[in-house]
């Protein structure tokens, strides 16, 4: 039987965090990420996970304010939480438009060394001038250029990672050696970076960390195929997951990877209850507070590209036509085909007898299971033994305690079905996620496990 | 008497060259967390305010402005940020002070950077900007040149700075920006307030629009202010140019004199650039000097464990600070002698790790307190508090704007 993979992550920014709920805590505090990454490693969770944003959101001009807004760095507080846990992996979002190669390079092997091998990497590119503001060199980057950044970026990070050959950090008084002779030496020469000289960390027990990628269109899963440990899917129900599981895992083979080498972890949330209709009134009360009347119609407005502001959020969906350029900045989700998120939404809502808040909450709300824990277990277990996925990523909707019930409540039925860990049977990130050793880019490194030997085994 | 500020500068195995070739030394773990706590806790046991942790972006060199090919030293070291963050949970009431790089970093990252330390370690994160004017760290990113420095002017601390004169001014408008990154959410942005469904007030967060000479940020940050407000900028500096960087933007500044008549001197230049530098007066700076010590209990021990580390070595070790060696008491004189210039503190480099950090925490604290010049318990729980700095009102609160964020 297939293990299922199970990751956590502490949301916010997005509107499924519920924080006027009087458990609700502290977004920024290090207790919240502290409390919510021992439960999440009480639960022999693979890794915890912190997304990023490098600009705050704006809505007609002025900073988002309905949502959660406000975190600290993911590098920082994963480091931090190194010494607070032992096993679970810890991975961020970092984005490789506003970041160079060497710089990430060297904070990533740093926290693979602080935490002993349990680091991971989301690579995220932007297009985004709006969140260049924030930068030296802003927002220089085509659209089209973003994959072949992306990609190159990865490309001379590996190149960083692989510059210490093994045995180059010697620390060895008896000789008098504490480096081999040119020990971080590189040079890459390409479109987007052109870099050399000395890479000041050697690196981390993992060799390469986790690589983690999240895109969903064609470029995006083939950047998965060729170069990812992990794909964060977004394809929450069965059919739709076994058709991108398919594709995707299809694509390894021109790589020279094989089905082991990628896992699929769609981003789910779950609302549990001690039966079926508590459960799914819990689900719709859940959804409730997730969208708000202010924040139905600010979703609306950011669809619509105007203001909306005289519109009832229980009354029908607007009859004027969306405009091009639109009233929020730093949304992702309308960039593309503003005009046609606007037909599909009045499709749905016309279909469904839905209102603005109505509709809006069926849109945004992400893949779910709602049942008891053994209904939520035995959902979740079809969905990996049937290959739509290898596991899931958790989003709780409460922040630190949200993954309790989770963790108390339906892991041990995964334990008992013999689908999830009892206890981690091996040290890194790569261990819990059954990956290989890291793949060298540089020709013949010896200890390093290439993958076409692998395969020729 | 004025109690001395204390505070320990870690770097690899310490400061000496032949360090990690002792038999206490721990060469092989210095990538480790485990070592670090263990450096740390020990400085916390000793009460000491804060320590800093060294960085470069390029592996280390002997050389200022070149890299070197030696393999006897050491060579590797992890990011002082991410390496800091991690010893905020193990430790309670010590200051966390990383180098960074400010010439290639992103003064964005470098803002939300320090400041979720400060958020990890509950008010007691500080921050040494560092410009770098190697040819060779700019080779590892790529995009811009900086100035190559001769042989000639590494010599001269003052020539060094004209020549890198532009790099500081660069440097002066990335402490400005992280400055007013940090400042760009007032202590109450966050209202939660559930019936309007606004979980900010977004009247108190502020775009910062920077725009200097040499680049533009808008801002505001991604990170709630941190909990000390502002976290303690530190700056080293050596020469006349430094010295208006840390006049213009830090809350301490970190000088190295020769002997007390040169911190005099130094001090003296210091105050004239902070006059220059048009900044209130009531912005308490507060004045350290470095030192890199080799303690022992016995007399002369030292000075004899130093000619035996520089015969490994292969070389007489000189610092851009002065090196000290001789007993605990010995330097508690000197330091109280050195105190009377002027100095509120020091910032002292062990020679050799461990060994020398357990002669502060076990040798120099117990003689100065002796001397009551040093403190019996921690009196604070952040670092602004340890270092007697008041935590800064908001820029935008002082100002009384509530207006809009444009």
């Amino acid at each position: 039987m297939k293990q299922i993979h199970l990751a956590a992550q502490l949301p916010g920014v997005q509107n499924t965090v519920i924080w006027s709920d009087p458990r609700a805590g502290s977004q920024i505090a290090f207790d919240s990420f502290a409390r919510l990454a021992r439960t999440a490693e009480r639960g022999r969770f693979d890794f915890f996970f912190l997304s990023e944003g490098l600009r705050l959101r704006e809505h007609k001009g002025r900073v988002h304010d309905l949502d959660v807004v406000g975190r600290p760095e993911s590098l920082t507080v994963l480091s931090a939480l190194s010494a607070v846990t032992t096993h679970l992996g810890l991975a961020a979002t970092v984005n490789s438009t506003f970041n160079e190669p060497y710089e990430v390079a060297r904070r990533l092997a740093t926290l693979d060394h602080l935490s002993r091998g349990r680091a991971g990497w989301n690579v995220v590119t932007s297009h985004d001038a709006f969140t260049g503001e924030n930068f030296r060199r802003g927002g220089f980057l085509d659209e089209a250029d973003r994959y072949t950044r992306a990609a190159e970026f990865l490309q001379a990070t590996r190149v960083l990672w692989d510059s210490w050959r093994p045995g180059d950090f010697r620390a060895d008084a008896a000789s008098g050696e504490f480096i081999g002779a040119g020990a971080g030496g590189f040079e890459h020469r390409g479109r987007h970076f052109d870099i050399s000289g000395r890479f000041s960390t050697p690196p981390g027990p993992q060799g390469h960390p986790v690589i983690i990628q999240a895109g969903d269109s064609a470029e995006g899963r083939e950047f998965a195929a060729s170069d990812a440990d992990v794909v964060f899917s977004r394809h929450g129900d069965l059919a739709g997951g076994r058709a991108f599981y398919r594709d995707v895992k299809r694509r390894l083979a021109r790589y020279g990877r094989t089905h082991e080498d990628l896992k699929i972890i769609p981003s789910v949330s779950y609302v549990l209850g001690d039966t079926a209709a508590e459960a799914a009134e819990h689900a719709a009360e859940t959804a409730r507070a997730q969208v708000g009347p202010q924040t139905a119609l600010m979703l609306l407005e950011a669809a619509w590209g105007r203001d909306l502001s005289g519109y009832d959020p229980d009354g029908p969906l607007p009859d004027v036509d969306p405009l091009p350029d639109g009233v929020t900045e730093g949304h992702t989700q309308f960039r593309k085909g503003r005009e046609e998120t606007v037909r599909r939404w009045r499709r749905i809502a016309q279909a469904r007898g839905l209102s603005i808040r109505g509709l809006v909450t069926e849109v945004t709300a992400r893949p779910t299971f709602v049942g008891t824990p053994r209904q939520v277990a035995d959902a979740m277990n079809e969905f990996v033994q049937t290959d739509a996925a290898d596991g899931f990523i958790l989003a709780p909707h409460l922040v630190p305690d949200g993954l309790d019930d989770l963790v108390d409540q339906v892991v041990p039925l995964l334990q008992e079905m013999g689908v999830h860990r009892t206890e981690y049977t091996g040290g890194t990130l790569r261990d819990h996620l059954g990956l290989r050793p890291h793949r060298s880019t540089a020709a013949g490194h010896d200890g390093t496990a290439g993958r076409t030997e692998k395969e020729a085994s | 008497m004025t109690r001395l500020h204390l505070a320990v500068a870690l770097d690899g195995t310490g400061w000496h060259p032949a360090s990690w070739r002792e038999p206490g030394a721990r060469p092989a773990e210095i990538l480790t967390a485990r070592y670090w706590a263990d450096l740390v806790t020990e400085a916390e046991r000793g009460l000491l305010d804060f320590v800093t942790f060294e960085d470069t972006l390029g592996l280390q060199t002997s050389a200022f402005h070149l890299p070197d090919d030696r393999t006897d030293h050491v060579r590797g070291r992890l990011d002082a940020v991410l390496l800091a963050a991690a010893l905020a949970p193990l430790t309670s009431h010590i200051g966390l002070v990383p180098t960074t790089n400010v010439t290639h970093t992103e003064p964005f990252h470098l803002a939300v950077g320090i400041a979720s330390l400060d958020h990890a370690s509950r008010g007691r994160a500080g921050w040494r900007p560092q410009i770098t004017s190697r040819a060779a760290d700019a080779a590892h990113f790529g995009r811009r040149t900086t100035p190559q420095l001769t042989p000639e002017d590494v010599l001269d601390s003052e020539l060094i700075a004209a020549r890198l004169r532009e790099l500081f001014g660069e440097a002066g408008e990335v402490v400005e920006v992280v400055r007013r990154l940090w400042d760009s959410w007032e202590d109450d942005a966050e209202i939660r307030d559930a019936p309007t469904g606004r979980f900010i007030d977004r009247d108190k967060v502020h775009h910062i629009d920077f725009e200097g000479r040499h680049f533009r940020v808008r801002g505001p940050s991604i990170t709630p202010r941190p909990p000390q407000g502002q976290p303690v900028v530190a700056v080293l500096a050596h020469a006349s140019t430094p010295y208006e960087l840390a006049a213009a933007g830090a809350d301490v500044v970190i000088i190295t004199p020769q002997s007390r008549a040169d911190a005099v001197t130094r001090l003296g230049g210091f105050g004239r650039a902070r006059q220059r530098s048009g900044r209130p007066a009531g912005e308490r700076i507060k004045a350290f000097a470095d030192l890199v010590v080799l303690l022992d209990a016995e007399p002369g021990r030292a000075a004899e464990r130093k000619r035996r580390l520089d015969e490994v070595d292969g070389s007489v070790f000189g610092s851009d600070a002065a090196v000290f060696t001789g007993t605990p008491g010995e330097l508690a004189d000197l330091l109280l002698e050195w105190q009377e210039a002027g100095l509120d503190g020091f910032r002292l480099r062990p020679g050799v790790l461990p060994h020398d950090l357990a002669a502060i925490t076990g040798g120099l604290v117990p003689e100065l307190r002796r001397r009551r010049a040093f403190r019996t318990a921690y009196e604070a729980d952040t670092l602004r508090g340890l270092l007697g700095l008041p935590r800064p009102a908001n820029r935008h609160t002082r100002a009384g704007s509530t207006g809009p964020a444009r």
